[in-house]
């Protein structure tokens, strides 16, 4: 990928232009996820009709999304791993199990998304419906762009246009998802276990 | 691409230079929509019971002259100093990314249009012209603008719009951060950087930490509107109150977004006009970083009318005071690098110095409302209206013209009339205190803002005169700022590479600079490279012609077309059609997609 | 393809370095959901998940995406954002409930 990467001399930090850049947009999304939670908490225990977190959510089903986005964080060091050294045929396994795991945890929201609606919540319900489902589903929409992003890579990589060279692509993908994957971690933490 | 011409060079350009002019023009003629808002206001205004315009066409004036200001004209005419002036003080020949730069205007561009064109769809919506333009006030506080209190699609047009220009502001805070600590010339230390690029560099991380709170509140508002959710809605349990805390939390930061900038040109300017260096450099650079980071803990002095408690309002007001310790030296450095100065009296002075006179009357009463009891009386009264726009039109728009007249031969190449400018300056300098002074007067006898008229009873109806001369005083200022203008197209003197004998980089170069900027990268060793110091002598310019071909990037279509996605996006919900979303996004996608793969040689 | 800098600024960690770190995440993670189910812990519950998952967070941040080798003025660029976001919550908790609540207004 060419993006456009400042000049050929030296930066004068002797950083990454794309990656300072990405680092900024990554303090920026804490702000935005901040937000966020913070509505959820402060909205905590407010709703006026059910139905309320505890009868509702789903720990067992959700420990598994949590336990499949952590591991595709995994994949998804190790494709930065093997591109770094040059090991395209590997680099582009663990990219497309990073995404497929993506899939997988984008289609557990769908499922559980469902199941909500079934039992009564939608996004109108109540408080803890708007702020669960904006919460959640702001998060799955990054899932989402981290899924196209990464296939993207990997059918680049297919078509032999990614290789060591684009090293640096493949990490700033990999912060994306990374940072994703710990957005996650909170979210099952405050929304989902203390409750 | 470098010298080309026509109308295909502009839509696809990335150079910051001409993106910087693109800011300017854009900004400048929503400055001047704005203005003629204000104006209508005022005529409203002149005397009690006035009736030129109904209660519905002033709720929507006052909020789309106050979001036209603020979003529209004041932060893009600051982004068109960023973008012409950031990269020429570093030493370097563009920003980090260019055609990030060229989406960040575009999307401005299309966010202002969108908001707009509120005021001529009506009919599209059954409703008249000039009847569904925002009406909530720029605050737009809950509940208010919910669904149930604001069936029309007025505050659509305002919540999608302000949205977009998220964006826009968003994409250049990234691009500036990186620009200014990564593109700096060899030598360029951060200690070395001119304060205006310091101030820069500060508004751009409150940038990049204040608009994503906005954006997730926007974000609820724009659910609420359309998706039945109610995170504003008391029924449901909800409290209006977390908007406001959003709002601030977004609104405080951003008014130090509008500020910083200023106080950062006028930095630069006094000393080019003093024949000094700033008095106190790092202290004026650390105030700057302090100011950025202390206005995050001050926004609930917005809301001490709301009742936060003994201990909240202690704080707050705690907070607020504090923030004006660093506003305060800044001030007093600012007069210490005039005194014992080599004074030129030049127009661009004139606006500094009446910026640092009006700010400390807006900093002074901004400091009266730090105290909650006070500030009980003052809340929503005139009294604020005073205090904004002395912050405001008094600091941050003489900040800004103090840029204009002291950068005008940079970007041109013509120099603006000095009798012409002094003339907008003293007839501005007047209007503006007959405007906004009286307005204190106003506000603490008892006249609410937002009201469209006012009895003869209330015993305020003179003074209400005298702030609508004022306002039509300003407005023969602009005229006469704008002929002066027009006039540096045939008649302006052609300004050389330094007309005023500034110390810093971009004088070193030729007005306007060539489209590479820096023929040589230049080698910094002084804060003031092209002055005479105790330690070193003035920088060599760089060459005229260039001693090696420099290569320039091309343009490119992609940013202005991923940009037009997200007001073809914001149409969906506005017209409720399904398939207009997938047409915005898939500009959108289409865009971004070309413009990663697209080759684009630096 | 140009990259702007040439000189790496650190040494990434091997796929060894990975999988252990993966391995830890994923013991966390049952520790948590454990945790969750034991009455016994249902007092200190708040305090045991945070840490946890706090643990979760760092060791992310620190080793996939490479903040602990990698130049401090990324960590800076993250730090200050994510230390304003944790204000900005704990400030706003205690606005609405006098107090820091992370089980809401009915906990």
């Amino acid at each position: 990928m060419t993006h456009a990467s400042a000049t050929q001399h030296h930066t004068s930090m002797g950083l990454d232009n794309r990656k300072m850049a990405f680092w900024a947009f990554i303090g920026s999304e804490c702000l935005l996820f901040g937000s966020l939670i913070s509505t959820y908490l402060v909205y905590k225990g407010r709703s006026v009709v059910g139905p309320y977190p505890n009868q509702i959510l789903n720990i067992p089903f959700t420990s598994v999304s949590t336990f499949d986005l952590l591991m595709s964080s995994l994949m998804m060091v190790l494709a930065l791993a093997a591109v770094q050294r040059g090991d395209m045929k590997w680099g582009k396994i663990w990219l497309f199990s990073t995404a497929l795991l993506g899939l997988v945890f984008l289609g557990g929201q769908v499922i559980e998304f469902s199941e909500f609606v079934n039992k009564g919540l939608t996004i109108s319900t109540n408080l803890f419906g708007c702020t669960f489902f904006v919460l959640t589903g702001t998060h799955g929409a990054h899932v989402t762009v981290g899924v196209l992003w990464l296939l993207t890579l990997w059918v680049r990589a297919l078509q032999g246009k990614l290789g060591p060279a684009n090293a640096m692509t493949v990490e700033i993908t990999g912060l994306y998802w990374h940072f994703v994957d710990v957005v996650w971690i909170v979210i099952f933490t405050v929304v989902y276990l203390i409750q | 691409m470098s010298d080309a011409r026509g109308l295909a060079s502009w839509l696809t350009t990335t150079d910051h230079k001409r993106i910087g002019l693109l800011y300017f023009w854009t900004a400048l003629a929503f400055f001047l929509i704005g203005g003629i808002e204000a104006l209508f206001i005022r005529a409203q205004l002149a005397q009690p019971n006035g009736r030129l315009v109904s209660a519905e066409t002033y709720n929507q004036l006052f909020t789309m002259h106050g979001t036209t200001m603020i979003f529209l004209a004041l932060m893009p005419l600051g982004a068109s100093f960023f973008n012409y002036m950031v990269p020429l003080q570093i030493g370097a020949r563009d920003v980090a990314f260019p055609r990030l730069n060229a989406f960040s205007y575009w999307v401005f561009l299309f966010g202002g249009l969108f908001l707009n064109a509120s005021w001529f769809v009506g009919p599209l919506f059954h409703a008249g012209i000039l009847n569904v333009a925002p009406n909530g006030g720029w605050f737009g506080y809950a509940n208010l603008t919910e669904r149930q209190y604001s069936p029309g699609p007025n505050i659509d047009f305002w919540v999608l719009g302000l949205q977009i220009l998220g964006i826009s502001s968003l994409a250049a805070g990234f691009n500036f951060i990186v620009t200014i600590l990564n593109m700096r010339a060899p030598g360029m230390k951060m200690m070395r950087l001119p304060v205006f690029t310091w101030m820069t560099l500060v508004t751009q991380f409150l940038i990049i930490t204040a608009f994503p709170v906005i954006t997730v509140g926007l974000a609820f508002l724009i659910f609420d509107r359309f998706f039945g959710t109610h995170f504003y809605v008391r029924e449901a349990g909800a409290t209006p109150i977390l908007w406001q805390h959003l709002f601030w939390l977004f609104g405080h930061p951003e008014v130090y977004i509008l500020i910083l900038p200023a106080m950062g040109v006028v930095s630069d300017v006094l000393p080019t006009f003093s024949r000094k260096p700033l008095f106190g450099y790092p202290v004026v650079v650390y105030s700057g970083v302090l100011i950025g980071l202390m206005s995050w803990g001050v926004w609930s002095h917005h809301m001490f009318a709301v009742g936060l408690g003994p201990i909240a309002d202690s704080v707050f007001a705690a907070t607020t005071m504090l923030i004006a310790v660093p506003t305060g030296v800044k001030i007093f450095n600012w007069i210490a690098t005039l005194w014992g100065g080599d004074i030129r009296g030049t127009t661009a002075l004139h606006f500094a110095v009446g910026f640092i006179a009006m700010f400390i009357i807006g900093g002074l009463s901004g400091v009266t409302h730090a105290s909650p009891p006070t500030d009980l009386q003052q809340t929503d009264s005139y009294y604020v209206v005073a205090h904004i726009h002395y912050v405001f039109f008094g600091g941050t728009i003489f900040g800004l013209f103090a840029g204009i007249y002291y950068w005008w031969p940079k970007m041109t190449g013509r120099l603006l009339d000095e009798t012409l400018g002094k003339t907008h300056f003293w007839l501005q300098f007047i209007g503006m205190n007959l405007a906004f002074f009286p307005m204190h007067l106003i506000g603490l006898l008892g006249m609410p803002r937002r009201v469209y008229t006012y009895a003869p009873e209330l015993g305020v109806g003179s003074l209400n005169l005298v702030s609508t001369l004022g306002a039509f005083l300003i407005a023969l200022s602009i005229l006469i700022f704008l002929v002066n203008l027009w006039r540096t197209r045939t008649r302006g003197r052609p300004a050389p590479n330094d007309p005023w004998g500034g110390a810093t980089l971009e004088w070193s170069i030729p007005s306007p600079p060539p489209v590479y900027n820096f023929s040589v990268i230049p080698t910094i060793t002084s804060r003031l490279p092209r002055w005479t110091t105790e330690r070193h002598g003035p920088m060599r310019d760089p060459p005229a012609t260039p001693p090696e071909p420099i290569h320039v990037p091309g343009g490119s279509w992609w940013p202005l077309i991923a940009a037009f996605g997200l007001p073809v996006l914001a149409l969906a919900p506005l017209t409720h059609t399904l398939w207009v979303a997938f047409a915005g996004a898939a500009l959108l996608l289409l865009g971004v997609y070309r413009w990663a793969f697209e080759p684009f040689e630096v | 393809m140009t990259e702007t800098s040439h000189t790496e600024e650190h040494q990434h960690p091997t796929a060894d370095v990975y999988l252990r770190v993966g391995a830890v995440l994923v013991i966390l993670t049952v520790l948590e959901v454990g945790v969750f189910y034991v009455p016994a812990f249902h007092t200190v519950l708040v305090p045991v998940l945070l840490v946890l998952s706090a643990t979760k967070f760092a060791l992310v941040v620190m080793f996939y995406m490479h903040l602990k080798a990698d130049s401090k003025f990324f960590t800076f660029l993250f730090g200050v954002p994510l230390l304003l976001a944790v204000g900005v919550m704990v400030a706003l908790l205690f606005l609405f409930f006098g107090a820091l609540t992370l089980r809401g207004a009915a906990g």
